[in-house]
């Protein structure tokens, strides 16, 4: 279908385009930038007067909880919240059950997603079988099944060797490694170890099980060469340390999710078991650190890491409630808090949501220019509106952000020049 | 802070008067000063022939224990008695939530049986809020120990004990020995003794068992014992837990004890007038000395009798704080 989006500000970073454009599209391509081709004729146009036109959004980390786990998700439920957010591509990790370390799950999740006909999805395969740390995954098979990178999260690698070996294998076949530092013998608590819990009585998480899982897979990576990218940093020094590493030469990226950017560990005040999260809100320095790293770009991207959960989830005593929040369809709105808060411009708020992601995978999506994939999301950035369980597609309604007054809401989206959400 | 005025929100009702007990933080010296008067009055009561009062007659009370617990569920079950009112005594470990049932449904299924009150003891810090912001209207929740966050019942008659014996809290010098880290009685310990405006409060350990922040409570940090009891007015020793060792918090009970042991050498440093308490069940050999744990100093089984009257006290309050409300 010829698609032409007409009045829009266009902003799409990777190609440095900044202003009033239209946009034409033909067979689920970008075919024209600002004049239309000769001779198109769009069966449908888009007024995107007043809104900002940009590449989709891709969230390099977003539970969607099938298979196995369907009463917090389904793949149809979340894609569904995620073009609802804008978010046109995802990855989700593996901790499915079972767990994605076959190929026939790869396969499962993907079939499944194309049906949904949402979002694009791009699964993560686990590192290790099971995820147990123990034997490595049939990386290469999974590859070959769609996965665009592996990764340990959900289990600590607690043998150095392993890992060392893990890594070697991934770098022989140029495989990505998604890393969530986290030690495990340090990560037995629900918040971080700071005055908040202490006063609490909950147990802490220090610092230094994120610092010392980032040193340590930094030494490794040195020594075998995997490309490595951090994901959902938390602290301030890891992510000196992630710069640090860049600056000596490295290839490693990292990305933040949003709401730590925006929340920190004195939210925990009232035992709110939306708060609980892993890895778990930190201070305000860490916040701050975490806001710069972000602008300055040692963090490439910034992602939901979406976990909807049942009520049943977050409804007992903190330290046994499940970790996460629902982020997929408060991604923009928030991204959008940190340009009005002066953290971020508007185009590099979507460079850190398009190509900076786009980047780390080693994709060339989330930019247009002619050729590419129609991947575009069309929001209005000043439009006031109200989260609520009901304005909510996603089947988790695990977020502290429920009842409050939101800016910026997405019109269209599309994926691949096919529009699969436009609110009604 | 946040936690005074979130928890406040919770445990007064629109009067300011107590409707549920859960923590110490974020009371005023008004409201602390008015449980420890009327603690007061329960203590002498008790040296009374007829013990009882009426102030509960006609309500249920559930004592509610996901955790072990003797002195403090016994002294509950008194003090609920004394206001004559009905109690059930509910050993939950034992039964439900073993067989998968989650605290809310424990909790609704309790509530079917019309209770008015639940006194909740559960190893999970919040519980007591957690069952608070859930519980029908018009029960009270008083929180009998919650993970490591608060045991505001034993803080206040541990108040109680030093009210009598040392008076005025402005001119006392107080140090808190051992596990703070896991100690919710501690916690409680250092909010009413700052609301009350205690002259110092010390707490004393190693590193491994004092919480990081913990100054941030407004206590002075000692590492050293000798320094810590230095002319203190009163000494509050907690109890070790034996597992703490085989966890890597301390390398054994002999060094533990030869450091931070209370013995009769070591009290000495303190005021000659020092009272030396405990929220026991006390370790002989631990943390405290068996002379000095019988000693003329030790407050420790008087603090049994006060908390009877303490916890009299707040569950009278609270009881009326939902009635009024």
């Amino acid at each position: 279908m010829n698609i032409a989006i007409t009045g829009g500000r266009l902003i799409d970073p990777a190609n440095q385009l900044d202003g009033l454009t239209d946009l034409f599209l033909a067979e689920g391509k970008v075919v024209a930038v600002g004049e239309a081709p000769a001779g198109f004729v769009a069966e449908h146009t888009l007024d995107a007067g007043g809104q900002i036109v940009s590449p989709g959004f891709i969230d390099l980390q977003a539970h969607l909880r099938e298979p196995g786990l369907t009463h917090k998700g389904t793949i149809v439920s979340e894609t569904a919240a995620a073009v609802a957010g804008g978010v046109t591509s995802l990855c989700c990790p593996p901790l499915t059950q079972p767990v994605l370390d076959t190929p026939a799950v790869a396969r499962l999740i993907r079939d499944r997603a194309e049906e949904a006909g949402n979002a694009r999805v791009l699964p993560l395969a686990a590192l290790t079988r099971g995820l147990e740390g123990e034997q490595l995954s049939n990386m290469v098979a999974l590859r070959d099944a769609g996965c665009v990178a592996v990764t340990n999260l959900g289990q600590w690698v607690s043998n150095t060797q392993t890992l060392i070996r893990c890594c070697e294998y991934a770098a022989t076949h140029n495989l990505l490694l998604f890393v969530r530092a986290e030690e495990g013998s340090l990560s037995q608590g629900c918040a971080h170890d700071g005055a908040t819990a202490m006063r609490l009585g909950l147990e802490g998480i220090s610092e230094v099980a994120e610092t010392v899982e980032v040193a340590r897979f930094l030494l490794v990576a040195e020594e075998t060469g995997v490309r490595l990218h951090f994901g959902q940093l938390s602290s301030q020094r890891s992510a000196a340390m992630v710069r640090d590493a860049q600056q000596r030469g490295l290839a490693v990226t990292a990305d933040v999710a949003v709401h730590h950017l925006l929340l920190c560990d004195e939210d925990l005040d009232g035992f709110d078991s939306r708060y609980h999260l892993r890895p778990p809100l930190r201070g305000a320095l860490d916040r701050a650190g975490l806001r710069e790293a972000l602008a300055s770009g040692t963090l490439a991207a910034l992602c939901s890491d979406h976990q909807p959960h049942e009520a049943a989830a977050k409804a007992a005593p903190f330290a046994a409630t499940e970790p996460g929040m629902a982020g997929l369809e408060t991604l923009l709105p928030l991204g959008l808090r940190l340009v009005e808060q002066g953290v971020l411009t508007l185009p590099l708020l979507i460079e850190r949501l398009t190509s900076g992601p786009a980047g780390v995978l080693g994709s060339d999506r989330g930019q247009l220019a002619v050729g590419a994939d129609a991947d575009i999301c069309i929001f209005d950035p000043a439009a006031s509106w109200t989260l609520s369980e009901a304005s909510m597609r996603s089947t988790g309604r695990n977020t502290p952000f429920m009842g409050e007054q939101l800016c910026g809401r997405v019109s269209y989206t599309l994926v691949g020049g096919r529009i699969v959400f436009e609110r009604g | 802070m946040n936690q005074s005025r979130y928890a406040n929100s919770v445990q007064l009702n629109d009067q300011g008067q107590l409707r549920h007990f859960l923590t110490l933080e974020g009371l005023d010296r008004e409201l602390l000063t008015e449980i420890l008067n009327t603690a007061d009055s329960f203590v002498d009561m008790s040296a009374q022939s007829v013990k009882k009062v009426p102030l509960l007659r006609g309500k249920t009370v559930v004592n509610l224990f996901f955790e072990n617990s003797t002195r403090t569920r016994s002294t509950f079950e008194l003090a609920a008695k004394r206001l004559s009112a009905d109690v059930l005594n509910l050993d939950i470990k034992s039964s439900a939530t073993s067989k998968g049932e989650t605290l809310r449904d424990t909790l609704w299924n309790l509530q079917a049986m019309a209770s008015d009150m639940f006194v909740v003891r559960h190893s999970d810090s919040g519980a007591a809020h957690f069952i608070a912001e859930h519980v029908t209207p018009g029960v009270a929740i008083i929180n009998a120990g919650d993970g490591r966050h608060a045991h505001p019942t034993q803080a206040m008659l541990d108040m109680v004990t030093i009210r009598r014996h040392k008076g005025d809290f402005s001119q006392l010098k107080v140090a808190i020995v051992g596990d703070i880290l896991h100690s919710r009685v501690a916690r409680s310990q250092i909010h009413v003794l700052n609301t009350l405006g205690a002259g110092e409060v010390r707490v004393v350990g190693p590193k491994t068992l004092l919480p990081k922040y913990i100054e941030t409570l407004g206590v002075t940090v000692c590492y050293d014992l000798d320094e810590g009891l230095r002319d203190v007015d009163v000494v509050i020793m907690l109890r070790l837990q034996t597992e703490r060792m085989a966890s890597a918090f301390l390398p054994s009970q002999g060094e533990f004890y030869k450091l931070y042991g209370l013995s009769r050498e070591r009290l000495a440093l303190a005021k000659p007038d020092a009272i030396v308490m405990h929220p026991g069940p006390i370790n002989r050999g631990v943390e405290i000395e068996s002379e000095v744990a019988d000693g003329c100093q030790s407050m420790i089984l008087k603090q049994v009798g006060y908390g009877v009257a303490t916890r009299m006290a707040v569950m009278s309050m609270a009881m009326s704080g939902q009635t009024t409300q």
